[in-house]
C-alpha cells in the first residue's frame, strides 16, 4: 500500500514538474524569439551538464537518507589532480584526462562514507568537515594557482558535437559531447537505482533504516557505495567543468553546493530519504536552467535571478510538505517500535 | 531542566574534552607563534573577531537544538547589514542610528518568521526551508545593492563594532550579553526545557502538551534576531555593508556548534561548550595568521579538529539523553 502510494506521489511530482517546464517553455517562446531555437537548447544542455551530473550523485545520497555537501571540494581536487598530471607530464590524451579524476573522486567519496559510518554523526556535519579539509589542503598545497596551459586535445574534445544540425541560416549546431556524458550519467544512475540490487537497497536504507538493518542488509556497504558513487560523479563533473571553462581554477566550484541540492530537491528528492528518481532530478536541473535562461533572455537583471530561484524552491518545498501532511492525515499510521 | 540534569555526567565529560582541546590548542599555538599569540594586540584582535563568529554560532545553535538547522543565518546578517546601511547613509545624524538598527533587526525578524512558518506551519524540512530563504534573501540583498558596497557610517554607529565599554571591546560586550541571555533562556525558563525536549523527542513533547509549532516559530525568530545582531556588528566593524560578506562563515557556524557539543540530531548542547569552541577556532585562525600560514590550512585544520573531537566523543561512555 505504502509502496504503491509512494510511487504515485513520485510520479505526480515529476508530472507536475514536466507540466511546469512545458508551460514555462511556451511562455518564454512567446516572450522571446531566441528561446525556442536549437542553438539555445543545445547551449543549455551543454552548460548544465556539470551541475546535472552532480545533482544525480546528490540524488543517490539523498535517497539513502544522507546528504553530501563536500562534492564540490571533491570535484575540485579531482580536477586539479587531473590538470597537474596532464600538464606536468605533457600528456596530450583526453582519455587519460578523463580517467584520472574518477578514481580520485571515488576515493575521497569512500573516505566520507567511512567517516560517516564509523562516527554515526549526521552526514551533513561530516561532509562539512571533509569539505574544509579537502579544499583547505588543496588550496594550501597549490597556493590557489590557476592552470592555463592545457593540451590541445583537451580543448578539441570540448568542441566535439555528436549530432549535427544545420539551421536555416546555414550554421551548424549540435549536441555537445559533454551533454552526452551527462546523458550517460543519467542512464547509469537510472539503471543502478531501478535494476541493480544495490540501487533497491539504497531506497530501502533511506525509506526505513531500521527495517533495512533487520532485513540483514550490510548498511556500511550500501553507504560505501552511495558516497563513492557521489565521489565518482564528482570526479566526472570535475572533468566536464574543466572542459567547459578550459581553465582550472581551484575556487570556481566550491560555494555552489546548495545550487545542486536545490535542483535535486526541486526534482522531488526528499532530505528524509527513500524518495527520488533520476528523471525527476533531470527535470529539476532543467527547470533551474530554463528559468535562469529565460530571465537572461528577458533581460532581467541577474541580481533578481536568485530571488526567483529561491521563491520557486520555497514554493515547491511548501507544496510538497503540505501535500504530505494532507496525505498522512488521511492515512492511519501504526508504528510499532 | 530535567533533561539537563539527566545529561550531567555526559555533559561534564564533553566540557572536559573541550577544555582539554582548548588547552592543547592554546599551548600549541603559543609555541608555534613563539609567544606572540599572548601579546596584547593579538588578544585585542581576537576580542573583536570572536564575537562576530560567536553570535552567528549562537544563532545556529538554537535551531540545531531542536534537530533543525538555519542555513539563512549569513544571508540574514547581510540583509540586516544592508538595510541598516541604507538608512545610515541616507538619513540625518540623530535619527539614522536608532532607526537603522530597528529596521535592520526588523528585516532579520521577517526572515526568521518566514523560516519559522515554513518549518512549523507547513512542515518543510528546515534544511530545505532555510535553503530556500537563504537563496531568496541573498538575492534580495544583491538586487538592492547590485553587488556594490555601501560604506561610511556615522560615528555613533561605529561604536558598536569599534568602541569599548569599561575597557572591554563593544562587540565582546554584545556577545557576552547574547551568550548570557541564551544560557538563561535555555537553562532557567520553560522555553529552554521544551527546546531540549523538542530536540530529543518531538512526538513526546507534543503529547506532553507543549505547543511545538509556536516553539519552533520562536526558535527561528530568535535565530533570525541573533543573525541580525551579528549583521550589525559586522557592518560596524568593517564600516561597510555588502550582499555577500562572510559567505564562508555559514558552514563554520555549524562546525562551531558541533565542536561545542551540540548534537545535530537535537536535544543536546550548551552555551558554554559553544563559547569554548569559538575560542578554539579563533586561536587557530589568529595563530596561523601571526606566523603567516594560509587561512586555508587553518580551515583544513578546523575540519580535522572537528572529526577528531567527534571520534574522541564516540569513545567516551555516555549516559545522556538524545543519543544512542
Amino acid at each position: 500500500m505504502q509502496a504503491v502510494l509512494r510511487e504515485r506521489i513520485v510520479r505526480r511530482t515529476e508530472s507536475y514538474l514536466l507540466g511546469v517546464l512545458v508551460l514555462l517553455s511556451l511562455l518564454l517562446s512567446a516572450l522571446s524569439p531566441a528561446f525556442l531555437t536549437l542553438e539555445n537548447a543545445f547551449d543549455i544542455l551543454r552548460n548544465y551538464a556539470f551541475l546535472g551530473i552532480l545533482a544525480l550523485g546528490e540524488l543517490v545520497v539523498l535517497i539513502s537518507g544522507g546528504i553530501d555537501v563536500s562534492f564540490m571540494a571533491v570535484a575540485t581536487v579531482a580536477q586539479y589532480v587531473m590538470a597537474v598530471v596532464i600538464t606536468r607530464y605533457a600528456i596530450d590524451s583526453v582519455l587519460v584526462a578523463f580517467l584520472l579524476p574518477l578514481p580520485v573522486g571515488t576515493a575521497l567519496g569512500a573516505l566520507n562514507a567511512v567517516l560517516i559510518h564509523y562516527t554515526q554523526v549526521h552526514p551533513v556535519i561530516i561532509t562539512i568537515a571533509t569539505l574544509s579539509v579537502y579544499y583547505g589542503i588543496l588550496v594550501f598545497v597549490t597556493g590557489g594557482t590557476w592552470i592555463y596551459n592545457l593540451p590541445a586535445s583537451f580543448f578539441e574534445f570540448s568542441q566535439l558535437k555528436v549530432v549535427r544540425v544545420v539551421d536555416d541560416a546555414g550554421i551548424a549546431h549540435g549536441l555537445s559531447v559533454l551533454t552526452v556524458l551527462w546523458i550517460l550519467a543519467i542512464a547509469l544512475t537510472w539503471f543502478i537505482l531501478n535494476y541493480l540490487p544495490i540501487g533497491r537497497k539504497v531506497y530501502a536504507l533511506g525509506g526505513n533504516p531500521e527495517a533495512a538493518r533487520r532485513a540483514g542488509f550490510n548498511i556500511f556497504s550500501i553507504r560505501l557505495f552511495v558516497y563513492s558513487y557521489m565521489g565518482f560523479l564528482a570526479g566526472l563533473a570535475g572533468f566536464v567543468q574543466g572542459q567547459l571553462t578550459q581553465l582550472i581554477q581551484p575556487n570556481s566550484m566550491v560555494g555552489r553546493e546548495l545550487d545542486v541540492l536545490a535542483a535535486a530537491v526541486l526534482g522531488g528528492a526528499s532530505v528524509f530519504g527513500g524518495v527520488g528518481t533520476a528523471a525527476g532530478t533531470v527535470l529539476g536541473v532543467l527547470t533551474v536552467a530554463i528559468v535562469r535562461n529565460g530571465l537572461i533572455l528577458l533581460k532581467i537583471s541577474s541580481y533578481w535571478h536568485e530571488v526567483v530561484i529561491g521563491m520557486i524552491l520555497a514554493f515547491a518545498a511548501g507544496v510538497t510538505a503540505y501535500q504530505g501532511k494532507q496525505r498522512s492525515r488521511r492515512m492511519v499510521r501504526i508504528d510499532v517500535r | 531542566m530535567f533533561a539537563n540534569r539527566l545529561a550531567l555526567p555526559a555533559r561534564h565529560a564533553e566540557t572536559a574534552v573541550l577544555v582539554l582541546v582548548l588547552g592543547v590548542t592554546l599551548a600549541f599555538m603559543t609555541a608555534l607563534t613563539a609567544g606572540k599569540l599572548l601579546r596584547l594586540e593579538s588578544l585585542e584582535a581576537m576580542a573583536f573577531q570572536i564575537p562576530l563568529l560567536g553570535v552567528l554560532a549562537l544563532a545556529q545553535m538554537l535551531p540545531m537544538l531542536t534537530g533543525g538547522i538555519d542555513l539563512a543565518v549569513i544571508s540574514t546578517a547581510n540583509l540586516t547589514g544592508i538595510s541598516t546601511a541604507l538608512i545610515l547613509t541616507r538619513l540625518p545624524a540623530p535619527y539614522a542610528t536608532p532607526l537603522g538598527i530597528v529596521v535592520g533587526l526588523g528585516g532579520a525578524l521577517v526572515v526568521g518568521t518566514a523560516n519559522g512558518v515554513l518549518a512549523a506551519m507547513l512542515g518543510v524540512s528546515p534544511l530545505i526551508g532555510t535553503l530556500a530563504t537563504m537563496i531568496l534573501v541573498r538575492g534580495v540583498a544583491l538586487a538592492i545593492t547590485r553587488g556594490y558596497v555601501i560604506a561610511g557610517f556615522p560615528q555613533d554607529f561605529l561604536f558598536l563594532g569599534g568602541g569599548s565599554l569599561a575597557g572591554l571591546p563593544m562587540p565582546f560586550v554584545i556577545f557576552g550579553l547574547a551568550a548570557a541571555a541564551m544560557a538563561v533562556l535555555l537553562n532557567r525558563t520553560p522555553f529552554g526545557v521544551s527546546e531540549y525536549m523538542l530536540g530529543s523527542n518531538p512526538v513526546a513533547t507534543l503529547f506532553s502538551g507543549v505547543n511545538t509549532r509556536a516553539l519552533l516559530l520562536k526558535t527561528y525568530l530568535i535565530s533570525g534576531l541573533l543573525a541580525g545582531i551579528a549583521g550589525l556588528i559586522m557592518i560596524s566593524r568593517f564600516n561597510a555593508a555588502q550582499a555577500d560578506y562572510g559567505a564562508g562563515f555559514l558552514l563554520l557556524t555549524v562546525l562551531i556548534a558541533v565542536l561545542g557539543g551540540v548534537d545535530p540530531a537535537g536535544g543536546v548542547g550548551t552555551v558554554l561548550g559553544l563559547v569554548i569552541a569559538v575560542v578554539i577556532l579563533q586561536l587557530v585562525a589568529t595563530g596561523f595568521n601571526l606566523v603567516g600560514l594560509s587561512q586555508h590550512l587553518a580551515n583544513a585544520l578546523w575540519g580535522v579538529i572537528l572529526i577528531l573531537v567527534i571520534i574522541f566523543r564516540r569513545a567516551l561512555p555516555r549516559t545522556g539523553p538524545g543519543r544512542s
